[in-house]
């Protein structure tokens, strides 16, 4: 269902604010989304104004350094803190990209930080990422073959090889997903854009043999069709990919099929 | 384990409201319009069929200021739906979907749009000879 405003307990109140310290220079103002499951309160933006004298130029390592040094209570997903792992996705200045590759210098005013969009909030920045996990299993991600597998690998051309690039290199952070209004309205059976570009990755692999039955999948009302192009999902991919234009690929192949 | 349920995180109310969304929702929102005001198409016609008087008087009623604001408002929604559903066929035929090409194709679609439109009012004055 569409609901536009956000639920009785989602709505956000005024948190508390974290002075600079004093002779700070190089002062900055993080606005950053909180909600704890430890108390009845509803969620909070809490105001940092933290001194970036010291601090990496990443949103990350400015996240980090209020975790260090000013509220250790802040809760967040980070790993590999280069842009490859995927964890670190959140709504930054109001689009989705990662914290990690996100420099704090490319927002202008308050760096505003919340989880990412429309998910249900674990704790502070972190999104229960369940759902679309259990999406990404629906799909059967790996390899499916009936022919019996070789004596050494599966062999592809260089030509089928490249057919993969643009689609291999998703991280699944799920930003493109969280940015998708559809996805935000009927994500309990549409798929979203990170989903579906993982389903045409297989499609797409020639050593793949169940393509049919990969298309087949996704002949429904909702699964695939709920994309109505609105391409928020290209536009803030952090890895710079294309996930419209693979669906827009999808909605091709079954029209094909179709005859 | 929490024992209460867990907030959902804002999602409209934080996402930036550039381009993409703003063109799509337009299209949806001209959608509906256009859908809706096919029933006043609908009464003009039967207007014809009721008589003369009945028709002059809707004709009157649209050819009034807030009849005219309407219908230029009912033109821009057909220019916009067109201009904007052809952006969506060459989608469907697998074309445009770079985001410099689709951010492009936008501005036209919505530059054409009031183009048309404006177009369509000057040929319509210059032919009623007001």
């Amino acid at each position: 269902m569409v609901e536009f405003a956000l639920p009785k307990n989602s709505k956000i109140r005024e948190g508390k604010t974290w002075a600079a310290p004093a002779g700070a220079r190089r002062v900055r103002t993080f606005r950053v989304y909180r909600w704890s499951p430890d108390d009845d309160a509803n969620p909070r933006v809490d105001t940092f104004h933290v001194d970036l004298d010291g601090c990496g130029p990443m949103v990350l390592d400015a996240l980090i350094k209020i975790k260090t040094e000013i509220d250790p209570t802040l809760t967040f997903r980070r790993s590999c803190r280069e842009g490859v792992c995927g964890s670190c996705a959140m709504n930054i200045d109001g689009t989705n990209t990662l914290a990690c590759t996100k420099y704090t210098d490319e927002v202008k005013g308050d760096v505003k930080v919340y989880p990412l969009p429309h998910m249900e909030v674990v704790k502070d920045l972190v999104p229960d990422l369940n759902h679309a996990y259990a999406q990404l299993a629906s799909i059967e991600p790996w390899l499916k073959t009936d022919t019996p597998a070789p004596d050494r690998e599966r062999l592809q051309s260089p030509e089928d090889r490249k057919k993969l690039d643009g689609l291999y290199e998703c991280i699944l952070c799920f930003s493109c997903s969280a940015s998708c209004p559809s996805y935000w309205w009927n994500g309990s059976r549409y798929l979203g854009p990170a989903v579906l570009l993982q389903a045409y990755r297989w499609i797409a692999d020639s050593r793949d043999e169940r393509t049919g039955e990969r298309l087949d999948q996704l002949e429904d009302p909702f699964r695939l069709y709920r994309c109505h192009t609105i391409l928020n999902c290209t536009k803030t991919c952090p890895k710079g990919l294309n996930p419209a234009k693979v669906i827009g690929e999808l909605k091709m192949l079954m029209m094909q099929r179709q005859g | 384990m929490s024992t209460r349920s867990r907030p959902l995180s804002p999602h409209l109310q934080v996402y930036n409201f550039h381009w993409p969304m703003a063109l799509s929702i337009v299209h949806r929102i001209t959608g509906v319009g256009l859908a809706l005001s096919s029933i006043v198409l609908v009464w003009w016609l039967t207007a014809l069929a009721v008589g003369p008087d009945y028709f002059a008087m809707v004709q009157s009623l649209l050819g009034s200021w807030i009849g005219r604001v309407f219908l230029l408002g009912w033109t821009w929604a057909v220019f916009y739906h067109l201009c904007n559903g052809i952006r969506h066929l060459c989608w469907d035929a697998g074309w445009g979907f770079e985001i410099d090409t689709a951010r492009r194709s936008g501005i036209a679609a919505a530059l054409m749009s009031v183009v048309l439109t404006v177009g369509t009012w000057v040929i319509a004055y210059a032919a009623r000879g007001v």
